[in-house]
């Protein structure tokens, strides 16, 4: 039912497409840099600038928004900027945000709706080190267990409650700051971490026994993605009630097809992103950011559907494990995302001959220096 | 002759509490790895760890500030890199105070005229300080994008809310200071309530502002911070102690040395205060004990 819907939509969508590319409008000239007037956008980010949202900066930096004819305005995070809230209050156009975390803002009756799925898997971590004989959550048993809180817990409480622990009784979950110091320290077991910032932290430290950087090697990780927990992260979310205005719509399809366009742009140029988000003022360090540029590249690519286009299986992944372990008190309507515009998006890039899949794409061999410089 | 040796004085004084602090902070961390962590001759442990993560050393942290950082496109000294944050900060800082002290004294002055004022708002602005800051920051930052506001203004409206309080507070009771006898005499030469103010409340009012205005210059720089860091924004200390904060497992010198220039911009801003005090108190404190006395 839900498909067809889809479908109709698509197929109106596509007749428009072609009946204004038959009377002679712009509507031909998406993405070419034609523009009769620009439209002034603003895009709410999670966090501070760092490659996490390379992507976007490219897409400022090169000009690829420009030649969707908008003008974007990048908002930073911060410790008590919501982003889905900032959408919804009309703060900002569009808004990054994480699938769990905007559904719950969404069931509390926020009207966002999720227009491009970013992130084809998650970024979420357990690690511990090496010779703790953590390799799987089962070995969680009776130890301390660091996480984050803030909806940031559940992937392991799923997938802990899935290997046949009970987490309230089972191991000792631990409230973690934002750095690695408990694990480093040996406070605490099992760390939670980003793949992409968390985790590089841990490679970027020394250790005091060698004198050199801890490796790979010393730490075991335990991914989400393999455990079938996983839940979906950075998608692109879009304000529910005014996309039913045709100039916000067509805002947000030029949006979308520019944001998904600059993480093409990554991911073929990724040591030209790294210096995009280093020259937006990240404080964090060049070996840093080239490492997170290439695990957020893996985080994207491949995109098997197309860039942007919603993996229906890890959607309803995502809804499985959120509605379990009650983050969400039912699953959300149909209206939640909406694959119209990422779909659109795909046909426009692919039609101009560019790889929307990125099934070619390969980590690239990334050194981390010492605190991350 | 007597200002060289009181400048010779005071610089003295700051280099020696200097060298105090210092000397504390190092004898401390050597104590703590000579006893492995204990009170010398006891098994009670240290409140704070010694290691290099948790104290560094206080030359590794100077070093810090001379280490060449990124940016944006730029490399420069961490040191010149928070001279530029703090200027950020002194902005919205100092906008934020100049609203404070504005609202604060318009408040002051509306209760003094009206006892009803003063019933119907003090205990408003008592509970006004209750509400958290983490609360208030999302409401003054949404609203003020959806004004189309600059976020540095919201961050200053932040640093506004904690700098009314004790300006208000403090102007009230300087106003209310006057001898009856004083306000008698005025209102013997049926002096209007204008005159009134400006020639004996006023005046008689400063002795309790400036205090109030040193707390609300640092309160500002505060204000200022914890507005940068809720809101997220390029600019600012609060920025740096943000980002130098999540990478504190590698880089513990440079949230030190960050958190050391907050504290110097708001000693800076309390030396201000001080600078106008003298200005305005001591100059014309012969024409305060014509009024009043």
């Amino acid at each position: 039912m839900k498909k067809r819907w889809t479908y109709r939509l698509l197929a109106v969508l596509a007749a428009m497409t072609l009946f204004a590319a038959a009377c002679g409008s712009d509507e031909a000239a998406v993405g070419t840099g034609d523009c009769d007037t620009v439209d002034s956008v603003s895009l709410q980010l999670q966090w501070v600038t760092q490659a996490q949202f390379a992507g976007y900066f490219a897409a400022v930096d090169e000009g690829i928004y420009e030649k969707y004819c908008l003008d974007v305005t990048i908002r930073e995070g911060g410790v008590d900027i919501v982003p889905q809230q900032q959408l919804a209050s009309g703060a900002v156009d569009f808004a990054v945000s994480w699938v769990p975390k905007a559904l719950v803002s969404r069931e509390e009756g926020m009207n966002i709706v999720n227009v491009a799925q970013v992130f084809q898997r998650s970024g979420t971590l357990q690690v511990s080190w090496a010779d703790s004989g953590i390799d799987s959550p089962e070995d969680l048993a009776g130890k301390l267990v660091g996480n984050w809180g803030w909806g940031n817990e559940f992937e392991l409480l799923a997938g802990s409650r899935k290997a046949g622990l009970d987490p309230s009784s089972d191991y000792e979950l631990v409230q973690q700051s934002f750095d690695m110091l408990a694990l480093l320290n040996g406070e605490i077991d099992a760390a939670q971490a980003m793949i992409y910032n968390e985790y590089a932290q841990m490679l970027e430290a020394t250790n005091p026994a060698t004198g050199k950087l801890y490796t790979e090697d010393d730490l075991s990780v335990i991914d989400w993605n393999d455990v079938g927990t996983a839940m979906l992260q950075d998608a692109i979310w879009a304000d529910g009630a005014r996309l039913a205005d045709e100039s916000y719509a067509d805002i947000t399809e030029r949006f979308v097809a520019g944001s998904l366009e600059g993480w093409m742009f990554c991911r073929d140029n990724s040591a030209d992103c790294v210096e995009i988000v280093l020259n937006n003022g990240s404080a964090l360090g060049a070996s840093h950011q080239a490492w997170q540029m290439n695990e957020i590249n893996g985080l994207i690519w491949p995109s098997p559907d197309g860039v942007g286009v919603m993996d229906s299986d890890l959607w309803a992944q995502t809804i499985g494990v959120s509605t379990s372990e009650s983050i969400l008190a039912s699953p959300p309507d149909s209206g939640a995302h909406s694959t119209v515009y990422a779909e659109a998006a795909v046909e426009l890039l692919k039609n101009r001959g560019m790889d929307t899949t990125g099934k070619n794409w390969r980590r690239v061999e990334v050194t981390l220096n010492p605190g991350g410089e | 002759m007597m200002r060289g040796a009181k400048a010779f004085r005071m610089v003295a004084t700051v280099l020696v509490s200097i060298f105090l602090l210092v000397a504390i902070w190092e004898g401390y961390k050597w104590m703590g790895g000579a006893t492995n962590g204990t009170w010398p001759a006891t098994s009670l442990e240290l409140p704070a760890s010694t290691d290099d993560l948790t104290m560094p050393h206080a030359a590794d942290i100077a070093g810090e500030l001379f280490e060449e950082i990124r940016d944006g496109r730029d490399r420069l000294p961490l040191s010149v890199f928070l001279i530029k944050k703090a200027w950020f900060t002194l902005q919205e800082a100092a906008i934020g105070f100049a609203l404070g002290l504005t609202i604060g004294t318009g408040l002051a002055v509306l209760m003094l005229r009206w006892r009803v004022a003063e019933r119907g708002l003090l205990p408003w602005i008592n509970v006004s300080q209750t509400v958290p800051l983490i609360a208030l920051a999302p409401i003054i930052v949404t609203w003020g994008r959806q004004q189309n506001l600059p976020d540095l203004l919201s961050i200053s409206l932040i640093a506004t809310y904690l700098t009314f309080f004790p300006v208000a507070v403090s102007a009230l009771r300087g106003l209310q200071s006057p001898d009856d006898a004083h306000v008698e005499l005025m209102r013997s030469y049926a002096a209007p309530w204008r005159t009134e103010l400006v020639k004996l409340r006023l005046p008689a009012a400063r002795a309790y502002l400036f205090p109030a205005l040193k707390i609300a210059a640092t309160l500002s720089v505060v204000g200022a911070i914890v507005g940068e860091i809720s809101i997220g924004t390029k600019t600012g200390l609060g920025r740096a102690i943000l980002n130098y904060a999540q990478r504190y497992a590698v880089f513990p010198e440079r949230l030190y040395a960050s958190v050391i220039g907050a504290a110097v911009l708001g000693l800076a801003v309390f030396g201000l205060v001080s600078l106008a005090e003298r200005l305005v108190v001591t100059r014309s404190q012969g024409a305060v004990e014509e009024v009043v006395r």
